[in-house]
């Protein structure tokens, strides 16, 4: 809380701005690049492999000549996909839960809080680790491993604010009125919770990409043959003992910079969507 | 005195009952999972050979690991195997499983101890005096390092770590334990390969607890007794170290206790990219290989080691706050 209260008294300033700049400059690029680019991203060329930084290839070239920079691109584009997806299903597996429980209370709301906070208790790399090994190595595999050790964040999410809910007159007097459960659920407490929900996406997406890459870079995530940020240190690993560092340190830095810049915008948001922890903190 | 045994028994007795069900399901989730697999075990542990081994004998090997069982009968044997100590034949090292985490947790351990009290040290030491000079340069600097190594992934920094340290200044070597030419493990040998790894290690985790530290020191250093320390002249130092410090800490004992899953998520990267030989790396080669009794025995050990964070964490609580202490657990 205190961190709250150390950025309130300051003004905002231009980090948001710049977070939001770098967030859209890399979205844009992801999007955009693959479209337009002139260049192919698997194209190998041997008589430039092992480039340095230079304008012509501004992140240097692979081992076998490919162009770092266009690769990352590529490499962010399937990160933040895979990501996106995975983010999306665990927030509506959590979601799912956390509605149950919430709404239902009682027995089921603690057996599953249980469960809850047994999957909180598992290393989640580890986890990941087991289910793709146990299946081969594809996006698929990547999504239902983030998506089964992650879906806690959003169920607890959910649950706390559907039992809020549940406590405020509207709802009484929507039950009281006749509304069934269903009809509750679907025009009071799911408006309440887009927003929960959108958040918990958006914050998911960073965590998502980053077992994506562990897990590629471990070997046991996307397919190799696959541009992924993860694959791409991977690949970058044996060039780097001879020197080559460009190969590793630019793929790492498109993981760095978006969560970053999402960690500081999320802060931003929190801090701007409830004065109250604000005046709180202040008196 | 007696109280307070009285109440750490319960704890861990209550641990223990919750524990249970935990590992059970886990260890029950494994075998489900190993079940679902596309993955003939057989024709992954023979590789190249399984082209000209016999149907009959491949049949043999099966109804000799007892994967052609029923799931529920696998899993019983696997778990009355388990409590007489016998974890089965890890199927890529072709070593009895135990033996496997015997030669290896001890590397493990060590590296992740040396790490914790770095750790401890970096967090503690410089999110007091972030806190201390709070929106100074220094804080700015130290918040931000901590936000950039929190969102960096440890593998990366790991790597280049190795880039500037290994390749680029040649002071420390980059992975292993010993040098390539060395016969045995000798004490100034292991102490250069594990710098990096330890240390490594040590500045990821150690990010959140700068940010937690510095949080906690702020916000104690506005209460009343803070003022009241400093209006009877006492030295800063002794304020901060004494009385901010002291009593910001005590609710990090028991997030300490919380974070051991990032602790394994992160031995796992730091081991796998030193190729240090504990136990964290070889659940990779484990997983690589489709070893599902080595990567099965290591699942479960990183589970407990979870448990047990959550267990210590609790006991500590009881020993830090007197109220924990007297009224029991709530």
């Amino acid at each position: 809380m205190a961190a709250v209260e150390a950025t309130a008294g300051r003004r905002p300033g231009r980090r948001p701005v710049l977070a939001v700049a770098t967030l859209a400059v890399l979205v844009l690029a992801a999007l955009v690049v693959p479209l337009v680019a002139q260049l192919d991203q698997q194209l190998v060329d041997l008589r430039s492999a092992g480039l340095p930084p230079s304008l012509a290839h501004p992140f240097g070239t692979d081992e076998v000549g490919r162009d770092v920079l266009l690769r990352s691109i590529y490499g962010l584009r399937v990160s933040m996909l895979v990501g996106l997806v995975a983010a999306v299903v665990s927030v509506v597996i959590g979601g799912l839960v956390g509605l149950v429980a919430g709404t239902l209370g009682g027995l089921v709301d603690r057996l599953l809080m249980r469960v809850v906070d047994g999957f909180n208790s598992l290393p989640h790399l580890l986890f990941g680790v087991f289910i793709v090994a146990m299946f081969a190595p594809s996006p698929t595999a990547v999504v239902v491993a983030v998506a089964v050790t992650h879906w806690t964040t959003a169920a607890r999410i959910v649950r706390s604010e559907v039992l809020s809910l549940r406590g405020r007159p509207f709802v009484d007097a929507a039950i009281s009125g006749g509304s069934t459960r269903a009809r509750v659920i679907r025009r009071h407490f799911l408006p309440n919770l887009a927003p929960h929900l959108l958040l918990a996406t958006v914050l998911m997406i960073p965590h998502a990409i980053w077992h994506e890459t562990a897990l590629s870079f471990l070997g046991l995530g996307l397919p190799p043959h696959m541009a992924s940020l993860g694959n791409m240190i991977n690949d970058g690993q044996r060039s780097l003992l001879a020197g080559d560092w460009w190969s590793s340190l630019f793929p790492g830095l498109l993981i760095l910079l978006p969560t970053l810049a999402l960690s500081a915008l999320a802060q931003h948001v929190r801090d701007r969507a409830n004065p109250r922890w604000r005046s709180e903190l202040v008196l | 005195m007696e109280a307070r045994a009285v109440t750490w028994l319960r704890i861990i007795g209550w641990r223990l009952v919750f524990s249970v069900p935990l590992l059970l399901a886990v260890t029950f989730g494994m075998f489900v999972l190993a079940k679902a697999s596309p993955f003939d075990p057989v024709r992954q542990y023979l590789g190249d050979r399984a082209m000209v081994t016999s149907p009959e004998i491949m049949a043999e090997i099966r109804a000799n690991w007892g994967v052609d069982r029923p799931l529920l009968e696998q899993y019983t044997t696997w778990l009355g195997n388990l409590l007489q100590g016998e974890l089965g034949e890890s199927r890529s090292l072709r070593l009895p499983v135990t033996q496997v985490i015997g030669e290896r947790l001890g590397w493990t351990l060590l590296v992740v101890g040396c790490a914790l009290v770095v750790m401890l040290a970096i967090g503690l030491v410089l999110g007091t005096l972030a806190a201390w000079r709070r929106d100074s340069w220094l804080d700015r600097a130290l918040t931000g390092g901590a936000f950039a190594t929190e969102a960096a992934p440890v593998f990366w920094v790991g790597l280049l770590a190795i880039w500037v340290f290994a390749v680029s200044l040649g002071w420390l070597p980059a992975g292993g334990l010993t040098d390539a030419a060395a016969t045995e493990v000798t004490f100034t040998g292991l102490l250069r390969h594990l710098t990096l790894p330890v240390l490594v290690l040590a500045v990821s985790q150690s990010s959140w607890l700068l940010l937690y530290v510095r949080e906690s020191v702020i916000g104690v250093l506005r209460e009343d007794f803070v003022l009241g320390a400093r209006a009877r002249g006492l030295r800063e130092r002794t304020v901060l170290v004494r009385h901010a410090l002291r009593s910001a800490l005590l609710p990090f004992i028991t997030i300490m206790g919380a974070r051991v899953p990032e602790l394994v998520t992160g031995v796992i990267l730091v081991e796998a990219v030193f190729a240090l030989p504990g136990v964290a790396g070889t659940t990779i080669k484990a997983a690589l290989a489709v070893d599902f009794p080595l990567l099965a025995a290591l699942t479960l050990l990183a589970t407990i080691a979870v448990v047990l964070g959550n267990l210590l964490a609790d006991l500590a609580y009881t020993l830090a706050d007197p109220r924990v202490r007297v009224l029991g657990v709530s």
